[in-house]
């Protein structure tokens, strides 16, 4: 009997997980490893930051669903990993620390044959001063990056709503809270939402609403923007932002580096090297994104974290980390099987793996202060890569180790991204978009890097009721229901 | 409502050099009709780009 021992329950590490449990069936064994006790449907999170959801909404205990795959749960955090064993155990094994309520820091060895590394980010608030601490957010901004924190996020802006009714004038300040921040689309999200909200409690009028991204230009959201086909027109990305921007009255401020928040007040540096400061009554700002800080032993006892990990903390794949400056970049440093270089049992996939580098073109202020959006591992992707990873090992375990694995690389999958800009049945909208390829492949398709055949977006209630309807059918994808292998990724 | 959105822009401010949608446009958006038509034709594209992508 082989054990695939799975790190993280999010988006890859479950679409990994059940899949692999699926295929491998009783006679192997899938353990998950997650120290969560509720899986989470995060882009619904933006809705409940404004009221429009409620927790248990976007959230279901995992337990029963692994039960019913047969999966082996184990409701801890990895600590390390030790892929050759140690002195006293010959098989790999990963050290890990239960959060199970009564169990609290007892720590176990779990021992594996093949292991998939989906931990997802650190939410690194500790890496802007005032956003956070190696303890998570701070006390004057809020985050939609879990549903608990989106849970706060709409009390604080309910207590907003309620000022402004009194006659108080309110700002708000969404956006990026570091330079090298990704994910920039769920902040879009929230910021739209907010506006719509806003316009539904009859209090627009008393609001001023400002973003501010990393981005060098509105609507790169860290793929480097993208060129869409529009009214015969191959048009970018940042006309149809700044459109939107310009439609819902919302200012912007581009290409800054949030150093430091206060109480009331973020201070910035822009990439022309000015600095700047910015007020709020509101803030929501997404931090950067980190690995969780796994580490990893040789037999010995030597540490190899750097052998297995970039310095960013995540795990090495077959990309290729040496592409050099962005002129030298190609589509094929991405990686395509999510395979560790030096110990072939070992995968990782989501955002726990370390890409080769940004999509979009890096910057940094005169100052030297990089300000350039990190790449985005959207839903679509991780599921996908979670799956090709699965089935990699899964045909190793069952067809021996020198089947060949799967690939599912960025460059040569799309993406169909839905950005929500308000909630509701008949009066919602949202951005529809598709991408293809996910990193622009300039040899391909000279120009914009991406197939204009398959890169469309437009924004309308069609696009809601698409999101609303993804939203019911990830959630019966990821408990297991009947059909659930139907439902793509 | 026809000039509404044009109000927001704000001479060689940020938003100055961007297109703004008129109140067709606009109406489009919300439209029952025009949207399911757009829904059944971005789930067509959508499902393309899946269909692609695996």
């Amino acid at each position: 009997m082989a054990r695939l021992v799975v790190l993280g329950g999010g988006v890859s590490g479950h679409t990994a997980a059940t899949f692999a449990a699926k295929w491998l069936g009783s006679a192997h064994e899938v353990v998950v490893v997650t120290p969560n006790s509720k899986w989470n449907w995060i882009p619904s999170n933006i809705w409940v930051g404004v009221g429009e959801m409620s927790k248990e909404e976007v959230t279901f205990d995992l337990a029963p669903v692994y039960a019913k795959a047969g999966i082996n749960y184990k409701q801890a955090k990895a600590v390390s990993i030790n892929p050759e064993g140690s002195d006293l155990v010959n098989k790999p094994f990963v050290t890990i620390e239960y959060t199970l309520a009564g169990r609290e820091g007892m720590t176990e060895n779990v021992e594996y044959d093949y292991l998939i590394n989906a931990t997802g980010p650190k939410l690194n608030f500790g890496a802007t001063e005032g956003l956070g601490d190696a303890n998570g957010l701070g006390e004057f901004t809020v985050s939609v990056c879990t549903a608990d924190h989106a849970v706060h996020a709409n009390e604080e802006f309910q207590k907003c709503i309620q000022k402004m009714k009194k006659g108080e004038r309110q700002k708000f300040l969404i956006g990026t809270g570091h330079g090298l921040c990704t994910c920039q689309g769920a902040a879009f999200e929230y910021i739209f939402n907010i506006e719509h909200e806003l316009n539904k409690a009859g209090v627009r009028d008393m609001a001023d609403l400002k973003w501010i991204s990393n981005e060098s230009f509105l609507g790169d959201f860290g793929v480097g923007g993208l060129h869409m086909k529009s009214m015969g027109f191959a048009v970018s990305s940042k006309i149809f932002a700044e459109s939107l921007f310009t439609e819902r009255n919302v200012d912007w401020i581009i290409g800054a580096h949030v150093n430091k928040v206060e109480k009331g007040k973020v201070s910035y540096e822009l990439l022309d090297g000015s600095m700047g400061e910015e007020e709020f009554d509101f803030s929501m700002l997404i931090p950067p994104f980190a690995g969780v800080g796994l580490k990893a032993y040789a037999k010995d006892g030597t540490d190899i974290t750097a052998t297995v990990f970039a310095p960013n903390g995540f795990m090495k794949v077959d990309a290729k980390y040496d592409a050099g400056t962005y002129e030298n970049w190609k589509a094929s440093d991405w990686p395509k099987t999510y395979q560790n270089p030096t110990y072939s049992n070992m995968f990782a996939c989501g955002i726990a793996f370390a890409p080769p580098h940004p999509i979009s073109k890096p910057m940094s202020s005169p100052n030297g202060t990089p300000i350039t959006p990190t790449p985005p591992r959207t839903g679509m992707p991780s599921g996908i890569i979670g799956k090709a990873v699965a089935h990699s090992i899964c045909d190793r375990i069952l067809q021996g180790e020198n089947a060949p694995l799967h690939e599912a690389s960025m460059a040569h999958m799309g993406a169909a991204c839905v950005a929500s800009a308000g909630k509701g049945i008949f009066d919602g909208t949202a951005a529809a978009m598709t991408i293809y390829p996910v990193v622009p492949d300039f040899e391909k398709y000279p120009g914009t890097g991406r197939d204009t055949d398959y890169t469309f977006g437009e924004i309308g209630l069609a696009g809601h009721w698409i999101k609303h309807i993804l939203h019911h059918l990830f959630i019966w994808k990821a408990k297991l229901k009947a059909g659930w292998t139907l439902i793509p990724e | 409502m026809s000039k509404k959105v044009e109000h927001n822009i704000k001479a060689y401010g940020n938003n100055f050099t961007t297109m703004t949608p008129g109140p067709f446009a606009i109406k489009l958006r919300t439209c029952k009709i025009w949207q399911f038509i757009r829904f059944i034709i971005i789930n067509i594209k959508m499902l393309v780009v899946v269909r692609k992508s695996h």
